[in-house]
């Protein structure tokens, strides 16, 4: 249980970087507050994986500096920083009984036999794996195993964090709630620091309090959520978060608002005012946003392309201009054939410049 | 599953037949030939039923080269995969060609034809001239005379057999090592485990497949082991590493008793196939995960 604190770390592969494209992990500063749980999400190869093993302590950073409560950790070795990590495959001791297994971080650490008992007994039951304590490690299922991995973290009491990587991946679809469950009891009970990195931005949102993005080494965005999906700091948060992400239609300011292919979309006025000169001016808006009517309507006036029926909403693709944008609308909700009007949401148009958002 | 009425089928079949018949059951049926008989000269033969093979279950020279091939074949093992499991572990897990030069390095010894081990044996083994012969005798101040001294004969074809195989055993538990993902000794460093801990609990175990097949390689390679210590001792002194296939070859060829090495070859073909059956039936096991 700690507060982490990442100071100017920055991380690479190679032994003498030079360009910003060779660090695995670009310079950045990262407070993770005690007690919270992050979901790190970002799509593969985006420095997620780097950023975990950073802080357990299995890579030493290039730069910066690793803090646990303030306590600079950075040159401690994992099992001096008393950190659990959860692996995307299950790693058990395939020799072991299940027993042993969740006992093995224990006896590695000298503790006396009747505490490593009952410690293993407690985890053992709030994981529901009690009733196969005494079985082979290795003939039970993919999910159970993972259970373990993720006891052996939590039968030492003193861990600072948990971190979790992409743990669910070879789980099957109907259990994954079930552990993803179980997960948020355990952070609840034990109130610990959970770090868990996912592509999956369902996972991501259901699991943490608060969404970490990251992309390219970068963390473009953290916040809860709600914050991601209504006001996405960068382009790619909002295309990644979502589904189907963001639209985005590059734009060209007026006086009293933005026009898209030769349509009129409103705009704040101070918005307007804190406009900056950027190469690409684009409204960002959620499919979930806008408003399909047919083409009697005001709106913005877009051609019907195609709609895909997925049983509790209708994903409707439409053209404006040449831009293709999508819009999600509840199943029952009748949606012209070929011709139709959009209106935005007002408080939820976004504009981006040169990928950021302006407001 | 529906019977063939067409019976142009074994046209492609008889080939094979004919072909495995001739360089495998008919060689073979000679031995059980000689076996059954005894055969004065080319004319005069008397059929003598299973005389031969109750005589050479009674021979105590037999006897003898077999407890003398069983522990030879032990301490094989005993020696070889601790070993071997020993120098793959120094070597680096992941590296650039120093890893491949090595592992060549490492593997020299078995592309060397074996009584040309023999041979290097003989020489490195010289009190006069060889290197280690001379060390021992010369620099250590230990007599060495290997081809009179029967637990210096046996240490000599122990430390050639070793060097021979040793380098199989080391490529097949690298092999197995490099199997091992990355996430396992990440997650023994977070459970705070010792290297002694890690090789116990992770890396044996996930090597417990290549293992099983270097256990079931060496002790077959070393129950029928011949060349090498024909050459380099020639089973002597006396018969004090004499093992099986050079006590068959002494039989047949020094002694000339046909009769008695057949029945002997069938007997020790029939060990080394109760052997290779048990150790196939482990292997299978092993493959599909079952050995314990």
């Amino acid at each position: 249980m700690a507060r982490i604190d990442l100071k100017g770390l920055a991380h690479s592969y190679k032994a003498a970087p030079a360009e910003p494209t060779d660090y695995a992990l670009r310079q950045m500063d990262m407070a993770w507050e005690d007690g919270g749980a992050y979901a790190l999400l970002g799509p593969s190869g985006c420095g997620k994986t780097t950023l975990l093993n950073i802080i357990s302590g299995l890579i030493h950073p290039s730069q910066g500096r690793v803090l646990f409560d303030s306590r600079d950790v950075t040159d401690l070795a994992p099992q001096q920083r008393n950190i659990a990590q959860v692996f995307q495959f299950p790693v058990i001791y395939d020799t072991m009984t299940v027993f042993d297994n969740l006992a093995f971080p224990l006896r590695n650490r000298k503790l006396g036999e009747a505490e490593v008992k009952s410690r293993v007994n407690e985890v053992a039951e709030m994981l529901e794996l009690g009733a196969d304590l005494n079985r082979r490690a290795s003939r039970l299922g993919a999910d159970a195993k993972q259970k373990i991995s993720l006891g052996r973290g939590l039968v030492r009491q003193d861990v600072a964090a948990i971190l979790f990587d992409e743990p669910l991946t070879v789980i099957d679809p109907h259990i994954k709630w079930i552990l993803r469950r179980k997960l948020k009891q355990i952070h609840k009970r034990y109130k610990l620091t959970l770090i868990y990195v996912t592509h999956d931005q369902a996972e991501a949102l259901t699991f943490a309090d608060r969404v970490v993005v990251m992309y390219e080494g970068r963390v473009l965005q953290e916040g809860t959520p709600q914050e991601l999906f209504e006001r996405p700091l960068h382009r790619f948060v909002g295309y990644f978060i979502g589904s189907p992400g963001m639209n985005f239609l590059p734009c060209r300011l007026t006086s009293d608002g933005a026009e898209v292919a030769a349509q009129h979309i409103s705009l704040p006025a101070d918005l307007l005012l804190r406009a900056p000169k950027a190469e690409v001016l684009e409204i960002g808006i959620r499919p979930e946003a806008i408003a399909v009517s047919d083409d009697n309507g005001a709106g913005l006036a877009v051609q019907i392309r195609d709609i895909e029926d997925l049983g509790i909403r209708k994903i409707v693709t439409c053209l404006l201009g040449d831009h293709e944008l999508k819009v999600v609308v509840p199943s029952e909700r009748p949606v012209p054939l070929d011709r139709g009007r959009l209106v935005l949401n007002p408080a939820m148009t976004r504009l981006y410049a040169d990928g950021h958002l302006v407001g | 599953m529906e019977k063939w009425n067409d019976h142009r089928a074994w046209f492609l079949v008889v080939p094979v037949i004919l072909l495995v018949g001739f360089n495998a059951i008919i060689p073979l049926m000679t031995v059980v030939n000689y076996s059954v008989q005894d055969i004065f000269d080319p004319t005069h033969r008397v059929f003598v039923g299973a005389d031969w093979f109750r005589e050479m279950l009674h021979n105590k020279r037999l006897q003898n080269a077999l407890v003398r091939q069983l522990v030879f074949s032990g301490l094989v093992l005993l020696i070889e995969l601790p070993l071997g499991v020993a120098i793959a572990l120094t070597i680096p897990r992941r590296g650039g060609w120093q890893v491949s030069a090595t592992l060549v390095l490492v593997a020299l010894p078995l592309l060397i034809p074996w009584n040309v081990i023999g041979t290097i044996w003989v020489i490195f083994l010289r009190p006069d001239i060889g290197l280690l012969g001379y060390f021992i005798d010369h620099v250590l101040g230990i007599h060495f005379d290997y081809p009179t001294v029967p637990m210096q004969a046996w240490i000599s074809v122990m430390m050639m057999e070793v060097w021979h195989w040793t380098p199989l055993v080391v490529l097949l538990a690298y092999a197995g090592l490099r199997s091992i993902p990355d996430a396992y000794y990440q997650a023994a460093r977070i459970d705070g485990a010792s290297k002694w801990a890690v090789l116990l609990y992770i890396q044996l175990p996930k090597m417990r497949g290549v293992l099983t097949i270097a256990i079931l390689l060496r002790f077959m390679d070393s129950f029928l082991i011949y060349t090498e210590p024909f050459v380099l001792t020639g089973g002597g002194p006396g018969d004090s590493t004499t093992f099986l296939s050079i006590y068959l070859v002494k039989l047949a060829v020094g002694e000339f008793d046909v009769g008695k090495a057949a029945a002997f070859s069938i007997i020790y073909f029939l060990i080394v196939l109760a052997f290779s059956y048990v150790f196939y039936q482990v292997l299978l096991r092993a493959g599909r995960g079952e050995v314990k």
